[in-house]
């Protein structure tokens, strides 16, 4: 049983055993519009909770997608180097961005679940 | 950042582009439509292939009027006013005393009058400069009463000759005096995609009906100032503030065609002595088109460097080009760096990232010509 937490920032991450899945909401797809870019960090790379992780381009503006976690990149979608608009089209599906494994457990406690995120959101508008 | 707290200024079309679902943003002081549900990409796609409507009622549409008007605008401009044919527009520049761009404008010969579009950034400075520096006998009507819309893309001609038939044949750069489903119109043959086009002067009380009615054609799709921007910088055309600023003179921004024949030999504007010697002894940096050979996008502001990270230059406008299908930008390289195929690095978030200057535009202009 895998469980999912957001970020105030827009990201999530999808956990499975001491691995984290992670993206952009779809609401961030939404929010920047087609995305024509995106920056995946390298297989290997520490991340550490807050700070810069990959960068998410629209037409418009760059955008920093931060690391929900700390951890060590394990692994990033390929897919979205040719085909970015994935994330516009499914955010939180297959338009994830990368791995990491998770060093931290701790701190998913301090992340939103689903219903918590909904209700910042709404807070948002 | 903008201020939430400021009051912003809206067209005539604002209630039109909240009923699109337009998303609203600030703008030179206007809340504007920066893209609609279809997304800049479509919108884009869109204006390239069929016909795009743009909401541009903030840009300034002024009217000046009075005793040898074409001669007395030459003192703020270095383009031939004065040789503008009737019904005819030029792009120029108002300059400074150092050659620095003011602000870029379009003029045309309206026959009694020269009627000016504006930026609207520089609108307010504009009209002041207007009124303190020409003469009491000329009367500068900054035309507030007026919105305009544009209608561009490879349908534009198709589309406005079902209510005004002539359109269809004027000549690009050409203005004209008529009648919309009985709604008067000043109407150019110009625009700021690379396509042919429109734009559309109409009465403030109008600008909705004559909307509605182009949207109503098949062919036409509303377009935000998100497009609108890509398409510029893929047609190659320059943004006030961007490529262009009080910084920067037409040689250096590559807007030597801009400088009358006549004007360059006599001279007579702001800033003359300047560029008749950057014409003759050359500049030290141009603006230039780049393409990243990459996918990364380079944005305003990133530093251009050399093969031993030495800085050349910086970007002033960049993006990924919808047309191109991949990152474009133009900004300004030392003059040594300038031809089309060298060689240079974009510094993007620390790394450098090979780039190639190439010619402008990224995309064929498909202006009419007649």
């Amino acid at each position: 049983m895998s469980q999912i937490k957001f970020t105030k920032d827009h990201e999530w991450i999808r956990v499975e055993g001491d691995t984290g899945v992670v993206g952009i909401t779809d609401y961030a797809q939404h929010a920047l519009g087609d995305i024509v870019f995106v920056e995946l960090p390298e297989v290997g790379r520490e991340i550490t909770q807050g700070n810069e992780a990959a960068v998410v381009e629209s037409v418009k503006a760059a955008s920093e997608v931060y690391a929900p976690v700390d951890g060590e990149v394990t692994g990033f979608n390929e897919a979205l180097v040719d085909e970015p608009a994935q994330v516009n089209a499914d955010a939180e599906g297959s338009g994830w961005f990368f791995k990491v494994r998770i060093a931290n457990p701790a701190q998913l406690d301090g992340l939103m679940d689903k219903a918590a995120y909904q209700t910042y959101l709404e807070g948002l508008a | 950042m903008s201020d939430p707290t400021e009051t912003l200024a809206i067209t005539p079309l604002n209630a039109l582009h909240r009923e699109l679902g337009g998303k609203l943003v600030p703008f030179a002081g206007y809340e504007m439509p920066v893209q609609y549900p279809a997304g800049i990409l479509k919108e884009h796609t869109h204006t390239r292939t069929r016909a795009g409507l743009f909401d541009v009622s903030h840009m300034g549409q002024v009217r000046l009027r009075g005793p040898g008007v074409a001669a007395a605008l030459e003192a703020l401009v270095p383009g031939d006013i004065q040789g503008i044919g009737l019904g005819r527009i030029r792009y120029t520049l108002f300059l400074n005393a150092k050659g620095g761009i003011l602000d870029d404008l379009m003029v045309t010969n309206a026959g009694d009058h020269l009627f000016l579009v504006v930026n609207a950034g520089c609108k307010h400075a504009d009209i002041a400069h207007l009124r303190r520096e020409l003469p009491p006998s000329i009367t500068v009507d900054y035309l507030e009463d007026r919105a305009l819309l544009a209608l561009q893309g490879p349908a534009a001609a198709a589309v406005l000759a079902r209510f005004i038939p002539m359109a269809a044949n004027m000549p690009f750069m050409s203005y004209a005096e008529a009648e919309f489903l009985g709604i008067p119109v000043l109407l150019t043959r110009s625009g700021y995609t690379g396509e042919d086009g429109y734009e559309i002067s109409v009465s403030n009380d109008q600008a909705e009906s004559l909307a509605r009615r182009l949207l109503a054609e098949p062919e036409v799709e509303p377009i935000g100032l998100g497009a609108r921007d890509s398409l510029r910088l893929e047609a190659g055309l320059s943004l006030y503030g961007h490529e262009i600023d009080e910084t920067t003179t037409p040689v250096e921004a590559n807007l030597v065609w801009t400088l009358g024949k006549r004007r360059r030999a006599e001279g007579g504007f702001p800033g003359y002595d300047i560029i008749r010697n950057q014409l003759d002894t050359g500049v030290s940096r141009r603006r230039v088109g780049i393409r990243p050979e990459g996918k990364a996008p380079a944005r305003d502001g990133t530093e251009i460097i050399e093969g031993s990270g030495r800085k050349i230059g910086i970007i002033t406008s960049g993006g990924f080009g919808p047309t191109v299908n991949g990152p474009v930008a133009m900004g300004y390289v030392e003059t040594a760096f300038a031809p089309p195929g060298t060689l240079i690095a974009l510094l993007i978030r620390g790394k450098a990232h090979p780039a190639r200057v190439v010619g402008l535009p990224f995309v064929k202009q498909n202006y009419y010509r007649g």
